[in-house]
């Protein structure tokens, strides 16, 4: 694994207050690789998945970004948050620019593009998730898969070595979560590395190379989906399999 | 009536004098105000630190003592000014702490999810609020930065007590040619009521051209 390693963590501790949120969090990410987080509510698995690109600070141990460590704020951070894409659950869609400058403002302010280059890529982006038809939309005016699309757009427009989603189906109704999991199977398919934060069980075993279970702040399970799903070796994933597969 | 009609340039003078006084100190305020906004919250703690004294010092001192503070402490490190940019430079500091918080509670209102996006894009702190948090802050703040500005413009009444020619001050000279004090001030009243109401009016023009929808 460490040898084409593109994410790192080594050691990470983060705090709330008293509150241990992530105990000594040692993970590796491999280039093209696709691991999914699940666990219980509070478990730290959005905390870890946001300190991936400082969006949350961590009191000790180590994040390397292709061996560079993350660093503090500042231009050094900026740029190397620029090469890691992030897909939130509340889309977060820049509420006053239309769909195509959503997708447009960072490859111009950012990657320096003039703005016709940008608006090309943009709206090859848009084709490619399924809404060119909507370019000239505000974000409200679409619906919340739709807009989660947009946002994987706009992420991947600045052509991340790595994209970070963060519960991207979780705000979704029923319906629409199809959409937005399947522009992501395809994003896999063509080998982005990726770190899914989500409650997808489906999208977990259809999707992922691991499948990495995390508890009050640790991780438990990290394995290939067959081996977790069929046969989960501690009792915290037991009990949160038997919990979820049910209904 | 003749008040008015017969010393029409008295009343032109002073009105042309609050006018300015109300144009360049707002001017100063916002750009002050957006600076100091900006500071208040900045990654740099050192930046935040002077963002609040300077909220805290200029918001908190009466405007006459921070007049007095001007005219008569700069100078004695050698700053000497026209009255008028003197007043100007009260005026503006003053109001600029005002315009400061207004503008960060626009700030507050714009959700965090849209800097967390702007920064995980790579943005830097400068582009994220200049490109994303700030202009969706601007369409909440019309209303009240209105408000701050009226104020000022009243407020500017303090720089006649230190020759400054402005509206108010108008009326020493007339009292002085014996006319009635209640329609000396009338009309002096009415000279506020013009400006005040043109900033009231250009405002609810932004408001309607760039507030937020509802």
């Amino acid at each position: 694994m460490a040898v084409d390693s593109l994410i790192e963590l080594r050691g990470v501790n983060k705090y709330y207050g008293p509150l241990h949120v992530l105990q000594n969090i040692d993970l590796t990410v491999a280039r093209g690789e696709v691991v999914v987080v699940i666990g219980p509510s509070g478990s730290g698995k959005s905390t870890l998945c946001r300190a991936m690109n400082r969006l949350e600070t961590i009191e000790s141990g180590l994040i390397t970004i292709e061996g560079t460590p993350l660093p503090a704020e500042g231009r050094g951070l900026a740029r190397l948050r620029a090469e890691v894409g992030m897909v939130f659950q509340s889309f977060n869609l820049f509420a006053h620019r239309t769909v195509l400058d959503n997708v447009s403002l960072a490859q111009i302010k950012v990657r320096k593009r003039k703005k016709e280059d940008a608006d090309r890529r943009s709206r090859e982006l848009l084709d490619r998730v399924g809404l060119l038809s909507q370019a000239d939309k505000l974000p409200a005016q679409l619906s919340g898969g739709q807009q989660q699309r947009v946002a994987i757009a706009r992420a991947l427009a600045m052509d991340p070595k790595a994209l970070l989603f963060d519960e991207p189906t979780s705000a979704l109704d029923p319906e629409m979560i199809n959409e937005v999991l399947e522009v992501m199977r395809q994003l896999a398919r063509e080998g982005m590395t990726m770190v899914v934060v989500t409650h997808e069980m489906g999208f977990a075993r259809s999707a992922a190379n691991r499948v990495v279970f995390m508890s009050d702040g640790r991780i438990v399970e990290d394995r290939t989906p067959e081996d977790f799903f069929t046969a989960p070796e501690s009792d915290r994933a037991k009990d949160f399999l038997s919990k979820i597969l049910k209904h | 009536m003749d008040v008015l009609t017969n010393n029409l340039s008295l009343y032109g003078k002073g009105f042309l004098g609050t006018v300015e006084l109300t144009v360049y100190a707002s001017l100063l305020a916002l750009a002050l105000g957006f600076v100091m906004a900006s500071f208040r919250v900045a990654p740099v703690r050192a930046l935040r630190a002077l963002g609040t004294v300077w909220v805290t010092v200029l918001r908190n001192t009466p405007l006459t003592l921070l007049f007095f503070a001007v005219v008569l402490g700069l100078p004695r490190f050698g700053l000497v000014l026209p009255f008028q940019l003197f007043a100007i430079l009260a005026l503006g500091c003053y109001t600029s702490a005002f315009i400061c918080e207004v503008l960060r509670s626009g700030i507050n209102t714009v959700p965090k999810g849209q800097g967390e996006a702007a920064r995980s894009l790579g943005m830097t702190f400068g582009q994220t609020l200049g490109g994303v948090v700030l202009p969706q802050a601007f369409r909440s703040v019309i209303p009240p930065i209105g408000s701050t500005l009226i104020a000022l413009a009243k407020n500017s009444a303090i720089a006649g007590a230190f020759s400054v020619t402005e509206l108010l001050g108008t009326y020493k000279s007339l009292s002085e040619m014996g006319y009635s004090i209640i329609w000396t001030f009338v009309w002096i009243a009415v000279g506020y009521l013009i400006i005040t109401l043109s900033i009231s009016a250009l405002f609810h023009f932004m408001e309607k051209r760039w507030g937020v929808a509802r």
